[in-house]
C-alpha cells in the first residue's frame, strides 16, 4: 500500500510534514536529514529538488535552492543519494520540484525511478491540472505515485472540487495568497478560508502550508485540517545548525509537543 | 496558419505552466482580454493614445545611404521615435487600459535594460496608478539613468537579489509579487513571454507595427509586402509586432536577430535558438538555454534587452517550422552596425536594434529586394555602452 494512503488511514489529525531542499546545507546532508526528521517524530518527508528559478518560493527556500545547486545537487545526484533510502527511512516520502528539471530527465524515466526508490508522491507546483490530466495522470498512477495539487484562498469552490476529484494522497492548502515563507501567524481571514474548505468535505486529506513555523501555528492549522507542512522555518533551523540531528529533533519536538 | 490555439499553444510551444496560486489571475485575464480589447470603447482609447501620446504612426523611412551601402531597398520602421524611445510603450499603453477596465489598482512589471520599466512607469503616471518595477540588482547598477527615469516618473524600483540578479530574476520576482497580491494588481509583462494569454496579448498590442508597415509600404512601393522583415529578438515583442501581419504571407521572409554575445560557442551568449532546447521558463514551454539537468543558464549580451535565456513561444514555433530565419549577432558586430547607421543615416540605434542591422551582413538577398528593418529603439539609453566600447 502507498505509504501516504496508509498514513492517512491511520492518522487523521496533527499530521506533520517537513520540507527541506536536497543537498542543503551540504551536498551529502540529504539522507541524514531525512533520518533525523523520521527519528524526531514527523509524519511525512518532502524532499525539494532544487531549481534555478523557483517562482512559488520566498527568499529562504530560494537561497537554499541556490546553495544546493552550487553544492552540485541535481536530480541524478539526488536519485543516487536515495538509492538505499528505504533501508533507513520508513515514512512516506514526497518529492517536490518544478517541472523543467523533471521534463529534462524524462517524465516516464522519472516516475519509474521514483517507484524503484520507494518514493510515494509528487508535488510539482507548476504542473497545471489540465496538463496533468491530459498527459501524466495515467503515468503517475501506473507507477503508484500520489500527486498533490495546491489550492489557495483565491481558488474557486468549483476548481477546488475539480482538484479534489483528480487528486490523491493529500491536498496542499496554501495558507494565504503568498509565496513560501511570506508571513507568520494566522489571521482571521485565513481561518475563514480554512473553515470554508473544511466545510466542503473533500475526499482527500488536507495539509496546510506556507507560514507554519511553530507549535502554535501548527496547532491552529491542525484544527481546520489534517495537519500542516513546515518548510522555510525548518530550512532556517538547518541552515545555522552545527548539530543537525539534535537541532532537528528539538525543533520538531517543540512543534508537535 | 500561425495562430495561437485554445490552450495557448503555437505548435509545440506556449501554454500556461503556472503555480495554482496564479491560476485565478491568469484565468481572469484569459477570459476577459479578448472581449475587452474588441470593444469600441477600448479601441477608441487605445488608438487615441497611440496617436497623440505615443506619436503613432511612426514613420517608415527609406534609408537611401544604408540602401546604397548594402545593395537593397531598405526601409526603417521608426519605433525609436515612439514616446520613451522604443516600441515597448505600445504594449504598456494597451495593458494599462486593460488593467483599468479589469478594475486593478496597482501595476507591477519586470525590466532588464529599464526600457519596459520606463514605458510602464510612464503609463502609470499617465493613468495615476501605483507602479512597482522589479529589476535585477546587477541591472540596476548597469542601467542607472533608466532607474532614475522610473523614479522621476513616480515608480518604485525594487531590486531582485536572487539568482543572477538580471532580467530572468526580475521576472521571477514580479511573478512572486503577483502571487502575493492577486486581487488588486495587474502584472504588465514586457515581451511576448510568460503564461498564456500574455504572449498573444502582447503581440496583439505590438502588431500595430506591421499594421502600419503594410499601408505605409503600399503608399511608397505600391505593395503591402516587403521581401524581408528583419527584427531583433530578446523575448521577441518588437519582432512579433513587425512579423504579425506577415506570419501567414509566405513570400515575406522573416528574419530574427538574436544576440550571440561573445560568440555562439563562447559560453557568453544569448543565442537561444542556436543553444536552447525545449523546456519551461516563466510559465510557457519554449526554447531556453539550460543545462542537461534543466537548470536555466545565465545568458550574456552587450545589450541588456537581449540578455534573456529564452524566447517567446511564437518565435520558438517560427524557428521550429522554419518560417523565420534566425541569425546570431556578436556584440562587436552589433556595435559596428550601430555606428554604421549613426554615420550613414544620422540615427543612433539602441544596441538591441543594432543586432537587427548587422543581420544585413549575414543573410542573402537580391539587389532590388525591399527590406524593412524594425528600428525598435534609440541609443540614448546606451550611450555609456557606446562610450565604454569606444570603437568609433
Ligand atoms: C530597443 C529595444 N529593442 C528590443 C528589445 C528586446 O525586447 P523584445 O525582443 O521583446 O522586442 C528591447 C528590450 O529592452 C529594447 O529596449
Amino acid at each position: 500500500m502507498n505509504r501516504i494512503d496508509h498514513l492517512f488511514d491511520r492518522k487523521k489529525e496533527r499530521v506533520l510534514s517537513i520540507y527541506f531542499t536536497a543537498g542543503f546545507p551540504d551536498l551529502e546532508d540529504t539522507l541524514p536529514i531525512m533520518q533525523a526528521i523520521e527519528d524526531a517524530g514527523a509524519d511525512i518527508i518532502e524532499v525539494g529538488v532544487p531549481y534555478s528559478d523557483p517562482i512559488a518560493d520566498g527568499p529562504t527556500i530560494q537561497e537554499s535552492n541556490m546553495i544546493a545547486l552550487n553544492n552540485g545537487m541535481s536530480l541524478k545526484k539526488l536519485f543516487d543519494q536515495l538509492k538505499d533510502m528505504r533501508k533507513k527511512v520508513s515514512l512516506p516520502v514526497v518529492l517536490m520540484g518544478y517541472l523543467n528539471p523533471i521534463i529534462q530527465y524524462g517524465m516516464e524515466e522519472f516516475c519509474k525511478k521514483c517507484q524503484e526508490l520507494g518514493i510515494d508522491g509528487l508535488i510539482v507546483p507548476d504542473l497545471p491540472m489540465q496538463q496533468y490530466i491530459d498527459e501524466y495522470k495515467e503515468m503517475f498512477d501506473r507507477y503508484g505515485l500520489r500527486n498533490t495539487f495546491l489550492i489557495s484562498p483565491q481558488t474557486s469552490e468549483k476548481r477546488i472540487k475539480e482538484i479534489d476529484d483528480y487528486s490523491n494522497g493529500f491536498i496542499y492548502m496554501v495558507s494565504a495568497h503568498a509565496i513560501t515563507g511570506a508571513k507568520s501567524g494566522i489571521s482571521n481571514e485565513q481561518i475563514a478560508y480554512f473553515e470554508r474548505v473544511k466545510s466542503m468535505e473533500l475526499k482527500n486529506p488536507r495539509l496546510i502550508g506556507f507560514g507554519i513555523s511553530d507549535a502554535e501555528t501548527f496547532s491552529t492549522a491542525s484544527q481546520y485540517s489534517n495537519g500542516a507542512i513546515i518548510g522555510s522555518a525548518f530550512i532556517k533551523i538547518i541552515k545555522n545548525s552545527k548539530d543537525l540531528k539534535n537541532d532537528i529533533k528539538s525543533y520538531i519536538q517543540s512543534v508537535i509537543k | 496558419m500561425i495562430r495561437v490555439d485554445e490552450k495557448g499553444f503555437y505548435g509545440k510551444f506556449g501554454g500556461a505552466y503556472i503555480p495554482e496560486m496564479l491560476h485565478p489571475n491568469i484565468e481572469e485575464l484569459r477570459e476577459n482580454y479578448e472581449k475587452i480589447i474588441a470593444t469600441e470603447d477600448f479601441q477608441k482609447e487605445f488608438r487615441a493614445l497611440l496617436k497623440d501620446y505615443v506619436g503613432r504612426p511612426t514613420p517608415l523611412y527609406f534609408a537611401s545611404r544604408l540602401s546604397e551601402k548594402h545593395g537593397a531597398k531598405i526601409y526603417l520602421k521608426r519605433e525609436d521615435l515612439c514616446h520613451t524611445g522604443a516600441h515597448k510603450v505600445n504594449n504598456t499603453v494597451g495593458q494599462i487600459i486593460l488593467a483599468k477596465k479589469l478594475g486593478k489598482k496597482r501595476i507591477i512589471a519586470e525590466t532588464g535594460a529599464g526600457q519596459h520599466g520606463v514605458a510602464t512607469a510612464t503609463v502609470c503616471a499617465l493613468m495615476g496608478m501605483e507602479c512597482t518595477v522589479y529589476m535585477g540588482a546587477l541591472d540596476i547598477q548597469r542601467q542607472r539613468p533608466n532607474v532614475e527615469r522610473m523614479k522621476i516618473l513616480g515608480a518604485k524600483v525594487v531590486a531582485a537579489t536572487s539568482g543572477s540578479q538580471t532580467l530572468k530574476d526580475a521576472t521571477n520576482e514580479a511573478m512572486r509579487q503577483w502571487i502575493n497580491n492577486p486581487v488588486d494588481t495587474h502584472y504588465i509583462i514586457g515581451s511576448v513571454v510568460g503564461p498564456h494569454p500574455y504572449p498573444e496579448m502582447v503581440a496583439r498590442f505590438q502588431s500595430v507595427i506591421s499594421e502600419e508597415i503594410k499601408w505605409q509600404l503600399k503608399e511608397k512601393e505600391g505593395t503591402e509586402n516587403p521581401d524581408l522583415v528583419i527584427a531583433c529578438v530578446g523575448g521577441g515583442s518588437n519582432a512579433a509586432g513587425a512579423f504579425y501581419h506577415y506570419y501567414n504571407t509566405s513570400q515575406v521572409r522573416l528574419v530574427a536577430a538574436e544576440a550571440a554575445g561573445l560568440g555562439v560557442n563562447s559560453g557568453k551568449s544569448a543565442a537561444t535558438t542556436a543553444l536552447g532546447t525545449p523546456g519551461i521558463l516563466h510559465g510557457s514551454k519554449t526554447l531556453l538555454m539550460q543545462t542537461e539537468d534543466g537548470q536555466v543558464v545565465e545568458p550574456h549580451s552587450i545589450s541588456a534587452g537581449l540578455d534573456y535565456p529564452g524566447i517567446g513561444p511564437v518565435h520558438a514555433h517560427l524557428f521550429d517550422i522554419g518560417r523565420a530565419e534566425f541569425v546570431a549577432v556578436e556584440d562587436e558586430d552589433a556595435m559596428k552596425a550601430g555606428i554604421e547607421l549613426s554615420r550613414l543615416e544620422g540615427i543612433i540605434p539602441a544596441i538591441e536594434t543594432a543586432h537587427a542591422l548587422h543581420a544585413l551582413n549575414m543573410i542573402e538577398y537580391k539587389k532590388d529586394d525591399i527590406i524593412v528593418i524594425n528600428l525598435s529603439g534609440r541609443g540614448d539609453k546606451d550611450l555609456d555602452t557606446y562610450i565604454k566600447w569606444g570603437g568609433y
